[in-house]
């Protein structure tokens, strides 16, 4: 990479910061990213092919993918009704319930695991309350859907809550006095305004959940072809020592999580240029 | 999510007659989110306590007098302690290069710092494994030499600081790059040096949004999982990070000596988000003062 100064500064350090960045960036990110990639070039593309299409496999793209995209819709839906009440409304605790919504991020994901899984469980809290219902939540996908929606939770929250927190009321006091409805302001005034915002939520939560592994292996149960999520099948191929294996499926994974990462970037870069806001 | 965030609805409008639901409808939605927030964060926080001293307190302080309890808690200080401070000057020199010079691949740099968090944490395990793994580029050498990277500390520190990588970074670039130069420029015109120009005026104005972003990357530090998980080889005593620990206990079906340990984690969870709200108080009263 060429470095050409645009502006001349009178600020000093400018080389050796970027120099210990790129450094630093290099031997803890980049260099070890691009081993997994060249540590896939052991296999023919045939070999690659038949590794990442096996049906044990594909079984947990659909789990892995499937959940991540319910519980981020999930997350969508409530986190936008939680954003709109913490910003709107005043009601007791309100300050501690908004500390709070970041404890998915503040929790290690192996506690809120083994704890959704003792809630979840037949003999659960909640658990024993959908029981007589026929519905299982540990040990089935649905059990997947439940970590994967607490992991994403404080994403959507957190991108929207600022952008309500700016709308400005005159906007919609103008759409009153033409005379729409609350629904219809709701509909045609502030949705569209939260639009970039919520999506941006919605694709962070979703590009976290596809990764997960701490909070979802406890409560899944973990059977093939059922509730086994994809990291958990690279780590079983590891322990196999089936390092080409393990990789050819981590090489899938991280090309998917750097399209998204680009799809959130653009997406950001939108909500930003319309509203003048970003994370 | 960045400290820059204002209330400032409040404020602006008085809940104008106009714009206000109804007081049904409004309890009614306040109602819903608490009871979705009840489901997925509430009712759990609260079992991890409540599991753990089930039992009474003997058998949860039990948990904790135990060698391979301490040495777990031991070594997720030592990765954190390692972590964090590395993390810290790499997101300091990183936002002021950013920030305040202008170059080409700027936004390219951006993306990539933000990599580490779009890789699954058992991938960010992976790749060290793929290097300093006995079948890795560079682990026959280091076996050679008796020196272990995987299934072993430098592993876990490893793996900790790649998982950390971008949170002090992040935290820091948007709000340098809001503040700019001008202090900065001022300070070496009237002929500060380079080191007092960043402890009298960079350091002070970012103080707050640093302190964010290391009590965030202090919290994943300790708490990580999936990518410590792949690089441990869950050696009991060894390598056996606090989150692991419950993990092993778990599956020993020691419930009680697990939610113990979650608990500890638990609550160290809760001193984040109370630090974390702290130090966004202190930042808003910052900003509030200077405007004033």
């Amino acid at each position: 990479m060429k470095i050409n100064l645009k502006t001349s500064s009178v600020l000093p350090g400018f080389g050796p910061a970027l120099g210990f960045t790129i450094l630093y960036l290099s031997l803890i990110v980049l260099i070890p990213l691009s081993a997994t990639f060249l540590k896939s070039t052991l296999y023919t593309w045939d070999q690659f092919w038949t590794t990442v299409t096996a049906p044990r496999v594909l079984a947990s793209y659909r789990l892995s993918f499937g959940a991540a995209f319910i519980g981020a819709v999930i997350n969508a839906v409530f986190g936008l009704l939680v954003a709109w009440v913490l910003v709107r409304y005043r009601f007791p605790g309100k300050r501690i319930i908004d500390a709070l919504v970041d404890l998915p991020f503040a929790l290690p994901t192996a506690v809120a695991g083994i704890a959704l899984t003792a809630v979840y469980a037949k003999n659960g809290w909640i658990g024993s309350f959908l029981e007589p219902y026929g519905i299982h939540v540990a040990y089935t996908p649905l059990g997947v859907v439940v970590a994967l929606t607490f992991i994403g939770l404080p994403f959507v929250v957190r991108t929207v809550q600022p952008v309500l927190e700016d709308l400005e009321a005159e906007t919609e006091e103008a759409a009153v006095s033409l005379g729409a409805n609350r629904l219809q302001t709701f509909h045609r005034i502030i949705l569209p305004a939260l639009w970039p915002a919520l999506l941006t939520g919605f694709s962070l939560a979703f590009a976290r959940a596809i990764g997960e592994y701490g909070s979802v292996i406890f409560i899944a149960g973990n059977t093939p072809m059922v509730s086994e999520i994809t990291p958990l099948l690279i780590i079983t191929k590891l322990e196999e020592y089936d390092y080409a294996g393990a990789t050819s499926i981590a090489v899938v994974m991280l090309v998917i999580s750097f399209v998204l990462l680009l799809i959130i970037n653009g997406l950001q870069w939108w909500s930003t240029h319309r509203h003048g806001h970003g994370r | 999510m960045t400290i820059a965030t204002v209330n400032n609805y409040h404020n602006k409008v008085a809940q104008s007659r106009a714009i206000a639901e109804p007081t049904w409808f409004r309890w009614l939605l306040i109602g819903t989110a608490l009871t979705f927030l009840g489901l997925f964060l509430f009712v759990p926080l609260f079992t991890v306590f409540h599991e753990a001293l089930r039992k009474g307190l003997g058998l949860y302080i039990a948990a904790f007098n135990e060698p391979d309890a301490w040495s777990a808690i031991e070594l997720t200080f030592i990765a954190a302690a390692i972590a964090v401070p590395l993390n810290l000057v790499f997101g300091v020199t990183a936002a002021w290069a950013i920030a305040k010079f202008d170059f080409k691949g700027k936004s390219v740099l951006i993306t990539l710092i933000d990599l580490p968090f779009a890789v699954s944490p058992v991938i960010a395990g992976l790749i060290y494994v793929l290097i300093f793994g006995l079948q890795g580029w560079v682990g026959g050498w280091l076996s050679e030499h008796d020196f272990k990277v995987i299934f072993a500390v430098p592993g876990i520190v490893l793996a900790t600081i790649f998982v950390t990588f971008p949170f002090v970074a992040r935290e820091l670039i948007p709000l340098m790059q809001a503040q700019g130069k001008d202090e900065e420029e001022a300070a070496i015109v009237l002929g500060a040096s380079g080191w007092q120009m960043f402890w009298r005026v960079t350091l002070p104005n970012i103080k707050w949004g640093l302190l964010y972003g290391v009590i965030l990357c202090n919290a994943r530090a300790m708490g990580e999982f999936g990518a410590v998980s792949v690089v441990s080889g869950h050696i009991r005593g060894m390598t056996n990070t606090l989150p692991l620990h419950v993990e092993i206990l778990y599956n020993e079906y020691n419930y009680v000596a697990a939610f113990a340990c979650a608990s500890l984690l638990a609550f160290l969870a809760l001193v984040t988000l109370a630090l974390k709200t702290l130090v966004e108080w202190q930042a808003k009263h910052a900003a509030t003062t200077v405007e004033e």
